[in-house]
């Protein structure tokens, strides 16, 4: 069976997280521009969420398939770090990176932040559960005042911190990200200035300045 | 100029290992790095002590035997040059030169610097060549071959296999040698009907032999003694997903046995 093949070798493990992190990519710049419609009032805002609640099994098909990515990935990541330590058991005293990238040498801790910020995203505006400590005191969780939740949440100086700190991974995260995959499909052509890496760098600039507009737009009293 | 070396001395195999401090004096700039350490070396002799073991042949750049982690960077500090080539002019008087062996756990330590690098052979061995009937060679010219990919090729053989790229991987991977032989062959005529085959097979030895995975960082590249680009990290992946996925069936290479 070929995802066996994939499976068991590192070179397929890292295409499985090619294509798991291209399905997060495509996600994320849906995700973004949905919810830019902060900025254009409650009524818009709101809408677009009924409209996606209203979807039903397919926003349960779409939800699935996120978290089984997400998932994979994050395996994928897990194994191939403990194949990485294992194939190298007594460490250089000095080792000094030459060209690497900040990017490329945070996507492992870069990315387990994530996760953390995933999981606490979700528990912040979709279940709601820890709304109560990251919004405004007094402020109420609704489930079709969607607007009124993001500028309950960041009226509140650390919850937007810590929003836009994340973003600043994801913009890491996909800087080094996007253009990977293309390399790990093999689908990059030789070249001195390649297509992928324009590209890359513009999703990775574009989401994060998107996704941090929101909360500093409320923050600064933009958004109200 | 003086120099002060920190050097990993281990005796053997399984003994322990650890950095030592020597000092090179009276070096002259225009020796190479090695015979900076043939210079010590003879005064260790002189006292009565071990010289450093290290790998070399060619001293010229094209035989892949040396190689050393020189102040963190493999082969030391200047670009696409082995070792042998390097020459003391690239440091300062007054220095302090750290040298260590390759380090990866399918890179096992035999002395000093001396690694075993009996890996990268058993990864060719596992696909690294055509199944051809030898003899004397053919006229030169019956194979067209487009030159770019002729070009291509010849950048990818260009490979000494001396394991700067593993060495100098944060992943400890060996994905730019293996994906630098798959490519030399499957860029020519002569590597198609086995290209697929030998694609999953090396891959899955360099795995076998414990090596990392690629992450992209790119030092390998910077750290290639021949300026291999990682572009053919790309192309083994494509052939090997290709393999994987699709299981191409192999062309027949006519005659013989059929
Ligand atoms: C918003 C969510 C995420 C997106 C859009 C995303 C996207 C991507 C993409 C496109 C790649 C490139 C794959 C390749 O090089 O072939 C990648 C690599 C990676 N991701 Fe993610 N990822 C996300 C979340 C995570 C999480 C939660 C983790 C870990 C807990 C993680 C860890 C990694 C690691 C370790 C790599 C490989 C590093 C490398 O290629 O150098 N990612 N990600
Ligand atoms: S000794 Fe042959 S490449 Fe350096």
């Amino acid at each position: 069976m070929w995802a066996l093949t994939l499976y068991r070798s590192t070179i397929g493990k890292k295409i499985i997280m090619a294509v798991t992190g291209l399905v997060l990519v495509v996600f994320v710049i849906g995700h973004m521009a949905g919810n830019l419609q902060e900025f254009l009032g409650p009524a818009r805002m709101n809408a677009y969420a009924a409209f996606l609640k209203s979807t039903g099994e397919l926003l349960w098909i779409a939800r699935i398939g996120l978290i089984a990515a997400t998932v994979l990935h994050v395996l994928m990541a897990w194994q191939l770090t403990q194949i990485k330590r294992a194939a190298r058991p007594v460490d250089y005293t000095k080792r000094e990176p030459q060209v690497s990238t900040l990017a490329s040498r945070t996507m492992r801790w870069g990315g387990v932040f994530l996760l953390v910020f995933i999981v606490f995203h979700i528990l912040h505006f979709t279940t709601g559960t820890v709304f109560p400590i990251a919004s405004q005191p007094g402020d109420q969780f609704s489930h079709t005042d969607v607007y009124g939740n993001v500028v309950s949440a960041f009226r509140t100086p650390w919850v937007t911190a810590f929003y836009v700190v994340a973003m600043l991974f994801l913009l890491l995260h996909l800087f080094h990200g996007a253009w990977s995959s293309v390399r790990t499909l093999g689908l990059s052509k030789p070249s001195d200035h390649p297509l992928h890496r324009r590209i890359s760098t513009v999703i990775a600039v574009v989401v994060w300045l998107g996704f941090s507009a929101i909360p500093v737009a409320v923050l600064l009293g933009v958004i109200r | 100029m003086n120099l002060t070396l920190q050097v990993w001395r281990q005796p053997g195999p399984t003994a322990e290992g650890g950095l030592k401090e020597y000092k090179a004096t009276d070096v002259s700039p225009d020796m190479s790095f090695l015979e900076m350490l043939d210079v010590v070396n003879e005064r260790l002799i002189e006292k009565g002590e071990m010289p450093i073991a290290f790998d070399h042949d060619c001293r010229e750049g094209i035989c892949g035997s040396c190689g050393m982690m020189i102040n963190g960077v493999a082969h030391g500090p200047s670009r696409g040059t082995a070792t042998c080539q390097l020459h003391m002019r690239s440091f300062r008087d007054g220095d302090t030169i750290v040298i260590e062996p390759w380090r990866a756990r399918a890179f096992p330590v035999i002395k000093d610097l001396v690694v075993n690098r009996g890996a990268l052979d058993r990864i060719i061995a596992a696909g690294g060549y055509i199944t051809a009937p030898t003899g004397s060679a053919q006229d030169a010219n019956s194979i067209p071959v487009p030159k770019q990919d002729a070009d291509a090729s010849m950048d990818a053989a260009a490979c000494i296999g001396c394991g700067a790229c593993v060495a100098a991987c944060p992943n400890g991977s060996a994905s730019l040698f293996t994906g630098a032989k798959i490519s030399h062959l499957g860029l020519l005529p002569q590597g198609q009907p086995e290209r697929y085959r030998r694609a999953l097979s090396m891959v899955a030895q360099m795995d076998i032999e414990g090596f990392g995975g690629c992450t992209l960082f790119g030092e390998c590249q910077a750290a290639c003694p021949k300026e291999i680009s990682i572009d053919v990290i790309s192309r083994m992946n494509r052939d090997f997903l290709r393999a994987a996925v699709t299981k191409p069936a192999e062309r027949s290479g006519g005659g013989g046995d059929g």
